[in-house]
């Protein structure tokens, strides 16, 4: 089965886990401002690539990754677009014993099967924001699929951890934390929330590509700011980092 | 005090009817499977040592040397004693009379001396230069006497470079543990023994020579007796106390520093050996924790502030004012015991004690079996300052066994049992250039090589260059051994390392280490010719200048074995071609991929490359793959590193890795956790070495602007770590462009 893929790459404590294999699939239905990967926005753009390319990649980092520590993420663009080709990835990585990661916003939440989930050893959740409105703003997107998903991650008991991305003047109104935070620590099946904070660091990609970056003025919040949203997070009783 | 009572508590014979430190370990030491929380931070006194000799270091920054004697030839008794706070210090030992005063060696090279000085505003002492022009031939003097044509034009252009042909050859490590095990009578008398058992030999070249050697070694070991009677102590008998074994070993190296200014003086495997004396002492109750740390960070204030005269040139070269004291730590011994002990944590702890710093180089002999703990606090160590670098014990141990040290960055051997010439390298992006313009130079057009018929086609045919290459690589074998035959034979002839020598067997097993530099670029020039069209373009005099590249190629560092096996098949091939010819005094012969940060002056003498490189562009550093053309993070590029062979590079494959501290993970401990799991995966994989750096690219830019701010910030470069304040804007800019292995 081919899919279409925008890139491969190893990443360390970034993408799950450890050390990871991260494959970044072509294709996703949302224009997140803050997108740090606009190459990987058409499925067009994508290389067809078969799933035995992948896992012969893979192969050649096997050893390593279970000596280091770590595992494989499916990542996107949006995995859940392709929906097949990416369970098959999760589901030959499981069944050779690594740790199975999917990296998704939760939007095709519907078209991953509980086949899948069940191959899925963690479900990298990213809620860009919790208040609908806010999350339409920021994505172009509604966030009603995504938090489906989440409580059904939450039936199924899929280890998960949630990723919110801190952008000053856009995401981080406390009401808005706050909601997030009342809601992830509801959910019970969430290890952990990563509160990554906004950069600019594509900004070169974006000129490479002839587009715009959209949030080219807005500076990252400062230390200050990120411990106030870990606060907000812990005082729910939610593990941030 | 006889050994009987320097001795007591020890146990094991072996090491006491022979010379054998090793021995001596294997029987005492007590492995600390332990964490780091019994520690001891810096005392008031060890702060006010510290900051008393680092308040000159802005001086001697600002004006590139604090002070020099210019009237007097260092050896091991030259020069009074020296203090940085009498009073204060425990460990004492300057190598003149006073703290950061450089000495003159010229032994190893006259010119070196006056151009040093003169760079600095300082004048050479008229008689000092008579007696070495007039009197006494040099080393530099004698190399250049037999050097031929071939190999100056070579040495001119480049293509072989870095040779110690003007200063101390360096490397070699002192087996220094022996003096406060042994006393230096007990060491003598072993000598004696040594130089007896050739009195029934005949008198050949080879006989003589050793004969000389060894009394040369007894005479420098007596002065080593003296130096240390006038500060006070009494070196002929064995140390009985741990402050006196520290005193002891560091005398013993401070001797050979006064002797030599050889381009890496490196410390050897010492800590765990301190440790045994460091513990009797605990157990006795002679001294307490705090005291320990005292003395280990007394030790390591006097290996930071280890100094040579160099030109402005050289430390160009090296970036700043490198000495490579370096410092085995860890590893495990042959019984599968770790050889990890308290005293290799209080060896970790000064980079805390004291703040981070370039020297002395700490050196953690990893293997992914060593103690948990220990492994958390190198990790922890590396991410806070960037001071650490990691040699595989798993590639070590069963070659040199358990007790190897690693000379200079990366050259292993076992103590006092083995010595190398060092070799310095070629420039093999160079020969490549080479190669294709039938030996003449891309840049100055000259005849370098052998005039072989250059290559005429527009575009490079794979075949034609590959073949070229190889007959280019049979000179510059030959050439490059002869260089490094006739430099060791002046060197042993004219400024004989007595001293270090004295601190090893005889006989000593020597190599002959030479290296390789600009692999990644030869390796994806090659793999641009085979992979994508290269074009080329010529001067009007037929020189090829530039090469013109359309499509894409893989590159090396991406674990892509179309890329990797090219650079394994060069450095296979050139170690091939370097055994080829004979070594001096039967010398093994080596190799390093190792450039030191002079990748950036090797790339600023090499023209445009197949690569798509251009003229002038550093190099990457060691074996690391090519700036930006590793795509796929730290890891795949490692792995690439990983397959060149070590069996055919024993002399050492030098990694640097860049990452930001996001790039390792999200929490301090998921940090710390996660690059123990990349070292354990890449020396599992049959990595050689790794820097580790961990820093940010903003951190890196405002040191640039405002050096004042970060006095200590330490850069690992390949093999060795420098002050980021002291390289020059060229090598700044190019430590700052290098690939960073962050998260984008």
């Amino acid at each position: 089965m081919n899919g279409s893929v925008s890139s491969w790459d190893l990443s360390v404590g970034v993408d799950g886990p450890g050390t990871r294999f991260v494959v970044f699939t072509a294709g996703c239905p949302l224009r997140c401002r803050y997108c740090q990967n606009p190459e990987t926005w058409r499925m067009r753009d994508g290389r067809q690539v078969p799933a035995d390319e992948i896992m012969a990649e893979i192969g050649k980092y096997r050893r390593f990754i279970s000596v280091a520590g770590g595992g494989v993420t499916v990542s996107g663009g949006e995995p859940l677009l392709q929906p097949r080709f990416t369970a098959e990835l999760l589901r030959r990585c499981h069944d050779d014993g690594l740790h199975t990661a999917l990296d998704t916003s939760g939007l095709l939440g519907v078209r991953a099967t509980d086949a899948m989930l069940a191959d899925t050893d963690l479900v990298l959740l990213d809620i860009k924001s919790f208040d609908p409105a806010t999350y339409r703003r920021v994505t172009g997107g509604p966030v009603e699929p995504t938090l489906r998903f989440a409580r059904r991650l939450a039936d199924l008991g899929r280890p998960t951890w949630v990723r919110f991305v801190l952008v000053p003047g856009l995401t981080d109104a406390p009401a808005n934390v706050d909601a997030l935070a009342a809601f992830v620590a509801g959910l019970g099946n969430v290890e952990r929330v990563d509160v990554l904070p906004f950069h600019r660091m594509a900004t070169g990609k974006y000129d490479r590509l002839g587009l715009r970056f959209p949030l080219a003025d807005v500076e990252p919040p400062g230390q200050e700011q990120l411990d106030r949203v870990h606060a907000r997070f812990r005082a729910h009783g939610v593990v941030s980092v | 005090m006889n050994a009987t009572a320097a001795w007591r508590g020890f146990r094991g014979a072996n090491w006491r009817s022979a010379v054998d430190v090793r021995a001596f370990i294997q029987a005492n030491y007590t492995p600390y499977e332990g964490d780091d929380r019994f520690l001891t931070g810096p005392t008031e006194r060890t702060r006010a040592v510290w900051e008393k000799v680092s308040s000159l270091f802005p001086e001697e920054r600002r004006r590139g040397i604090l002070d020099a004697d210019t009237t007097t030839p260092s050896s091991i008794t030259s020069h009074p004693p020296g203090y940085i706070d009498r009073d204060r210090e425990l460990i004492v030992g300057l190598q003149t009379d006073a703290p950061l005063k450089r000495a003159i060696m010229p032994a190893g090279g006259l010119r070196m001396v006056e151009t040093g000085l003169a760079a600095y505003g300082y004048k050479l002492d008229p008689a000092v230069k008579e007696i070495f022009t007039s009197y006494r031939k040099t080393h530099n003097d004698g190399v250049f006497d037999a050097y031929t044509p071939e190999i100056r034009a070579a040495r001119r252009s480049g293509v072989i470079t870095g040779l110690p042909d003007a200063y101390g050859r360096g490397r070699i490590i002192g087996d220094y543990r022996r003096v406060p095990l042994y006393g230096v009578d007990r060491l003598i008398e072993a000598k004696q023994a040594e130089l007896r058992s050739l009195d029934d030999a005949d008198a050949t070249d080879a006989v003589i020579r050793d004969r000389e050697e060894l009394s040369e070694q007894i005479r420098a070991l007596g002065e080593l007796r003296t130096m240390a009677a006038s500060y006070g102590h009494d070196l002929s008998r064995p140390a009985a106390t741990a402050h006196e074994a520290v005193q002891w070993l560091y005398l013993a190296y401070l001797a050979a520093i006064k002797e030599q200014n050889g381009a890496a003086m490196s410390l050897g495997r010492t800590s765990t050996f301190l440790d045994v004396y460091l513990e009797r002492d605990l157990a006795e109750g002679r001294i307490t924790e705090e005291r320990a740390q005292e003395l280990v960070d007394d030790f390591v204030i006097k290996l930071r502030i280890v100094r040579f005269l160099r030109t402005p040139e050289y430390d160009q070269l090296f970036s700043g004012d490198p000495t490579w004291v370096t410092e085995s730590i860890g590893g495990l011994g042959e019984d599968g015991r770790p050889l990890v002990t308290r005293t290799s944590y209080r060896f970790l702890r000064t980079l805390r004690n004291l703040g981070p710093a370039p020297e002395p180089n700490l050196t953690v002999l990893w293997s992914p079996r060593l103690p948990e703990p220990f492994k958390r606090y190198c990790a922890a160590l590396s991410i806070e300052t960037s001071a650490i670098q990691y040699e595989s014990d798993e590639l070590t141990r069963p070659r040199t066994g358990d007790d190897t040290a690693i000379a200079c960055c990366v050259s292993a051997a076992p103590v006092g049992r083995q010595m190398q010439f060092f070799g310095a390298r070629v420039n093999l992006a160079k020969t490549l250039l080479y190669a294709i313009n039938g030996g003449r130079d891309e840049l100055t057009g000259a005849q370098v090589g052998p005039a072989h018929p250059p290559l005429t086609g527009d575009v490079l045919d794979y075949e034609e260059v590959t073949e070229a290459l190889d007959r280019m690589m049979d000179w510059l074998a030959r050439t490059y051994v002869n260089a490094l035959n006739i430099i060791h034979y002046m060197h042993d002839k004219y400024a004989y390392e007595r001293l270090e020598m004295a601190l090893h067997d005889y006989p000593v097993k020597r190599t002959l280490a030479c290296g390789i530099a600009g692999l990644s670029v030869a390796a994806d020039s090659l793999s641009a010719i085979r992979h994508a069209r290269v074009e080329v373009i010529r001067d009007a005099t037929g020189l090829a200048v530039d090469y013109r590249v359309t499509g894409d190629y893989p590159a090396y560092g991406n674990n892509d074995d179309r890329a990797d096996a090219i650079a394994v098949g060069l450095v296979r091939s050139f170690m091939a071609k370097i055994r080829e010819h004979r070594a001096y005094r039967d010398a093994e012969h080596t190799q390093s991929v190792l450039t030191i940060t002079s990748n950036v002056v090797y790339g600023r003498h090499t023209g445009n490359t197949p690569d798509g490189r251009r003229s002038g562009e550093p190099f990457a550093p060691g074996a690391n793959p090519m700036n930006g053309r590793d795509r796929h993070g730290m890891i795949a590029s490692a792995l690439s590193v990983a397959k060149l062979p070590y069996d055919q590079a024993l002399d050492g494959i030098s990694l640097t890795n860049t990452a930001t501290p996001d790039g390792l993970g999200r929490t301090p401990d998921e940090r710390v956790g996660n690059l123990v799991g990349v070292l354990d995966g890449y020396f599992d994989a049959g990595g050689f070495h790794m820097n580790v750096n961990v820093l940010t690219r903003a951190v890196l830019l405002d040191a640039m602007e405002h050096p004042e701010r970060h006095p200590q910030l330490t850069v690992r470069v390949s093999g060795y770590a420098v002050n980021f304040v002291r390289l020059t804007p060229d090598q700044q800019r190019d430590v700052v462009s290098r690939t960073f292995h962050g998260s984008l």
